[in-house]
């Protein structure tokens, strides 16, 4: 199977393990993760926040694009580029009004785009395509004793819903229980890890950071699984203002869902790039390696 | 970068408050679903829901109040909206259906585009920063980003953050902060840019007049 995938700008390079434990495990899958030509920046979150219509319109170029690659439905890792490209899709498909103005942008391009695509992310894929028992065919190393504290982060579900509940999403505990390894409770698993805020404003968000750190930590997980650049980025960086600001030893290794799944299936670190996290993850995956 | 970057830019356009409040209902009432805005019942789902609602100078649900009372100015000088992650969860439990986050991020657009943004934000500035870069790459660039925001004044941050910047960089995770064009199509983003920022203002005149 191949499938249109949209990179995004994160994992190019802040992110760029996720991309490449992605591409391996899809392969693993029979699934090939074929790059969108010539895409351009979603605009994220901060596009929005200066200009509305145009920022679907750089969302549209990019649905555009995937129409004249004949695809119908094209995969993405990032949540927040998703919901971006499915927010743009969805308000395409229902809103007459708002279709006209972005295929008037659009044509001023010389494209054109027809509202026939349909925005997935890849747990979505990996779950309600490939299937959990594919996944559990090619499990090589289970990942017996090793305790995952799941976090799934806002943009994943919201506001859509789509292939999972707004407010308590369990489909990372499904894909990571199938790899052999214990999901532990984790009640914040939908809660904001602060986004792009705790970029510019740290000192403000390090309170939703460090909350969710020690929840994970408090539940006995060895290490917390994201689908997300930024959730990692924010879980990962900002642990020494965590540990000064909670005055205790609240690290724990961040990695991405694919990278779990990798392990499981018998890649090495380097072919997912296990180690590229700032706080090392070698004390706990070390052995499953 | 230049400072100004991080200052409020007064525009020649001063609304008054009367006016800025008209602005911001015709904006809200052209976005999708936009009208459900006057549906909110003062619940405070949103305010209770919100996960960086205790770093806000008004809560959301406040926000709707000031709004009612004629006090938008006020709103827009505080950090409130550049608060706001964009995490959705109000918008999710909002018994009216209001998409709270929308608005959120038409609060951010009014404070830019007539110069009233709390004087304690960052994320403004932010906001200017990542726009010049993906429409002038195409793509964001991320090394790019977080150099010109620190230089528009953070140099705390820069200092604080600089070894774990380093340890990324040679890990590969960081771009070289200055690149070309990342995107063949510039041109046709730069068509789209044109068309949509015209029909954008078209689009809120129009809702002046209903």
């Amino acid at each position: 199977m191949e499938m249109l995938y949209y990179p995004g700008c994160s994992v190019q390079y802040t992110a760029k393990m996720y991309d490449t434990s992605a591409k391996a495990v899809c392969k693993k899958l029979d699934m090939e993760l074929k790059e969108l030509p010539d895409w351009n920046c979603c605009g994220a979150t901060t596009y929005m926040s200066v200009h509305e219509l145009v920022s679907h319109g750089n969302s549209a170029r990019n649905l555009a694009l995937a129409r004249r690659e004949g695809a119908d439905e094209m995969v993405t890792v990032c949540p927040a580029c998703y919901i971006t490209l499915y927010k743009t899709n969805e308000y395409f498909q229902t809103n007459p009004e708002f279709a006209d103005m972005i295929r008037q942008g659009l044509k001023a391009a010389g494209l054109d785009y027809d509202g026939g695509l349909r925005i997935r992310h890849l747990v979505d894929v990996i779950v309600n395509t490939v299937g959990l028992d594919e996944v559990e065919k090619r499990i090589k190393k289970p990942l017996e004793g090793l305790k995952v504290a799941c976090y799934h982060g806002c943009m994943l579900t919201r506001p859509f819903g789509g292939f999972d509940s707004e407010e308590r999403p369990v489909i990372l505990d499904r894909i990571i229980r199938s790899l052999g390894a214990e999901v532990v409770e984790y009640p914040l698993t939908a809660k904001c890890c602060g986004g792009m805020v705790t970029n510019t404003e740290s000192s403000k968000t390090i309170p939703v950071v460090a909350g969710l750190l020690r929840a994970a930590k408090e539940a006995g997980a060895d290490c917390i699984a994201v689908a997300c650049p930024l959730c990692h980025m924010n879980l990962d960086f900002y642990q020494p203002e965590v540990n000064r600001y909670l005055g205790g030893d609240y690290s724990i290794p961040i990695v991405y869902f694919t990278q779990l799944m990798g392990l499981a299936m018998g890649l090495s670190q380097r072919e997912l790039e296990i180690g590229l996290e700032l706080v090392p993850s070698d004390k706990v995956l070390g052995k499953y390696a | 970068m230049p400072r100004s970057e991080l200052r409020t830019k007064t525009r020649k356009q001063k609304l008054s408050p009367e006016e800025l409040s008209d602005t911001f209902l015709s904006h809200v009432y052209a976005l999708p679903d936009g009208r459900k805005l006057d549906l909110c019942i003062q619940c405070g789902t949103c305010s209770g829901s919100c996960p960086t609602a205790y770093a806000m100078d008004y809560s959301p649900r406040e926000i709707f109040a000031a709004l009612r009372a004629g006090m938008l100015d006020r709103v827009l000088f505080s950090n409130t909206a550049w608060m706001c992650t964009s995490c959705y969860i109000c918008t999710v439990r909002c018994p009216q259906q209001i998409k709270i986050t929308d608005i959120m991020y038409e609060l951010k657009r009014l404070g830019i585009k007539y110069g009233y943004t709390s004087p304690s934000t960052r994320s403004a500035a932010m906001a200017r920063i990542f726009i010049n870069i993906t429409n002038r790459l195409g793509r964001n660039n991320e090394s790019e980003l977080m150099m010109r925001f620190y230089m528009a004044g953070r140099w705390g941050d820069a200092i604080k953050n600089a070894w774990r910047g380093a340890k990324m960089f040679f890990k590969g995770r960081l771009p070289m902060p200055i690149s070309g064009r990342e995107v063949a199509g510039l041109s046709e983003m730069r068509k789209i840019r044109e068309v949509l920022e015209r029909l954008e203002e078209q689009k809120a005149a129009e809702e002046v007049k209903h």
